[in-house]
């Protein structure tokens, strides 16, 4: 299977401080990967690089192949690279369907995107009973919902989720989680960002573990489970 | 004056109050919708206001100069003044995004005072090349804007008021202006692209909206609407100078910060309550004070009216619109 995204020696700064330190992953077709690791390790700065939010220091970042590290984000997001960012970022004063809608800002073919919408409010029927209803009235799942359903709105080949789980009941928590394996075998390629490691090393068929700006772990996801330092840090075993 | 007569003008000065409320709520909105999107005070609105009637101006001019071509329907005359005066400004207005501001943004400038100062620099730059410009051009630069009977004709209303053709034209040319805004903005995808920027700028990017192309268009939108006003002004009120711009600029600025800075129909709002305050206190005034405050402290009434909306709702009549962090 070919690597559909590619990050070779990344390094990130916020003004002086070296977020990422030489970060080198891949993703390819087909696969859930998830990268874990505590507060403050690099995980969304790694999701944002991709993105094209902040830009690599050096190193590259290669999907498809080609160079995308010197791209403006709304750039990258046309080669079909979709993002839910962390903390949801949803439009508050937009409609729930307004933001549907500019999920889909690139397709100008209206059929095309009310079948998106569709496919959109058919995952999340709650959308759909809100869909008048301003995005800043949301509950925390449901905007996670939105969040999903607007990236999607894009038709990506590569999904990147930023703590899709975070601050979410439990109940919410599996439903997202499943949502996530869905669309997978529906042919999503899917880059997942998680602090709830044990759900996400459920799905995903293969880890990175990130650590302070470092990459200390990788491999199988069922292996990396299994791994005493990983149980230990970061599921909370002994 | 008695109480009848003061009662008997009162449904004049509110129509009059009207017109300019009209024409403040037209400059407001370029206020508020670069306020919008950038967070950024534009002073440099008010010579974009100014710029557009100096080019409506010019229009009437060279239209009816007595050389080469030659426009005698005044009604054209206005409709070709206010597609120049608009499409001026508006340019301009995108020009001093993309020569002044946008290179602040880009360098990361966190300290809000740095473009905001710029925009003070900007707009005394506006105003003395326009005076450099009109006076090598025509040798002054205090303009007048020509009268045409048609357009000065007087209409009797009901209860005592009048009304020229060239003001129902302002109403008219304002309404629509107004209604295609609205229509702009909440129900085509420009418009959701715009309202998208100004909650959160990062995440429209990652929509595939680019940011700088939609924060030109808001400049070419806010600018035009602006440069439409000042020719209307011009035509109202017919003295314009390149430094005309200035006191309906920053009354227009008090406006979006009465209805709310940020919020359009807060600044549709703004304009029509400071356009009454100031017409209606202009008229009053000497009465109120027994002759020892005339018109000419119509000005201080807006000003005043700003103080008072900063210190007791300083969000404003409709609340600001700031992306409520979720």
């Amino acid at each position: 299977m070919s690597a559909v995204l590619e990050l070779k020696e990344v390094h990130t700064y916020y003004g002086h401080i070296h977020a990422l330190k030489g970060v080198g992953l891949e993703v390819r077709q087909g696969e859930i990967v998830t990268l874990i690791g505590a507060n403050g390790a690099g995980k969304s700065t790694t999701l944002r690089t991709i993105s094209g939010l902040v830009k690599a220091r050096r190193g590259e970042v290669l999907f498809q192949g080609k160079p995308i590290q010197r791209m403006a984000p709304d750039q990258i997001v046309r080669l079909g690279i979709g993002h839910v960012p962390e903390g949801r970022k949803i439009f508050p004063r937009l409609s729930v369907e307004e933001n549907l809608e500019i999920g889909a800002y690139l397709e100008n073919n209206s059929k095309v995107v009310l079948e998106r919408k569709n496919k959109a409010f058919e995952l999340f029927p709650r959308l759909h009973e809100r869909r008048a209803q301003k995005g800043g009235t949301l509950s925390g799942g449901e905007q996670q919902m939105l969040a999903i359903g607007r990236a999607l709105m894009q038709d990506p080949q590569l999904l990147l989720m930023d703590e899709p789980s975070m601050g979410l009941a439990p109940v919410l928590v599996d439903f997202i989680f499943e949502t996530i394996q869905s669309l997978n075998k529906a042919g999503k390629t899917i880059l997942l960002v998680e602090q709830n490691a044990r759900l996400a090393l459920q799905v995903a068929h293969r880890g990175y573990v990130l650590q302070t700006g470092e990459l200390t772990m990788q491999g199988d996801a069922k292996e990396l489970a299994q791994k005493p330092e990983v149980q230990k840090a970061y599921l909370g075993e002994e | 004056m008695s109480l009848a007569d003061l009662w008997s003008i009162l449904p004049q000065t509110l129509l009059e109050g009207l017109l300019l409320g009209f024409v403040y709520a037209m400059i407001a909105l370029g206020y508020t919708m670069v306020y919008g999107v950038l967070e950024l005070i534009n002073f440099a609105h008010s010579e974009i206001f100014m710029i557009g009637g100096v080019a409506g101006l010019e229009v009437f001019r060279y239209l009816s100069n007595g050389k080469g071509l030659e426009v005698h329907n005044p009604f054209l005359l206005l409709f070709l003044a206010l597609v120049v005066g608009g499409g001026v400004a508006g340019l301009v207005a995108v020009l001093v995004e993309r020569l002044a501001y946008r290179p602040l943004r880009k360098r990361g400038t966190i300290n809000r005072l740095v473009p905001l100062i710029t925009a003070i620099g900007v707009s005394f730059l506006l105003q003395d090349l326009v005076r450099a410009i009109e006076a090598l051009w025509h040798n002054e630069f205090f303009l007048r804007y020509p009268t045409y009977p048609l357009l000065e004709k007087t209409f009797f209303l009901p209860l005592g008021m009048t009304i020229q053709t060239k003001a129902i034209l302002v109403i008219v040319i304002a309404v629509l202006m107004l209604l295609g805004l609205n229509y702009l903005v909440n129900h085509t995808k420009l418009g959701r692209a715009i309202r998208a920027v100004a909650q959160d700028m990062n995440t429209a990017a990652l929509m595939g909206i680019n940011p700088d192309a939609i924060i030109s268009r808001t400049f070419l939108i806010g600018g035009s609407l602006g440069g439409v006003a000042g020719v209307l002004f011009g035509l109202m009120y017919t003295v314009i100078s390149p430094y005309s711009g200035f006191l309906p600029g920053i009354k227009a600025f008090t406006a979006a910060v009465l209805g709310g800075i940020g919020n359009i129909p807060g600044a549709v709002l703004g304009g029509l309550v400071l356009g009454q305050l100031e017409t209606v206190g202009g008229t009053y005034l000497s009465f109120l004070t027994a002759g020892n405050f005339g018109s000419e402290y119509a000005s201080v009434l807006a000003f005043l009216t700003l103080i008072l909306i900063l210190l007791f709702r300083p969000q404003g009549l409709l609340g600001q619109n700031v992306g409520e962090k979720v």
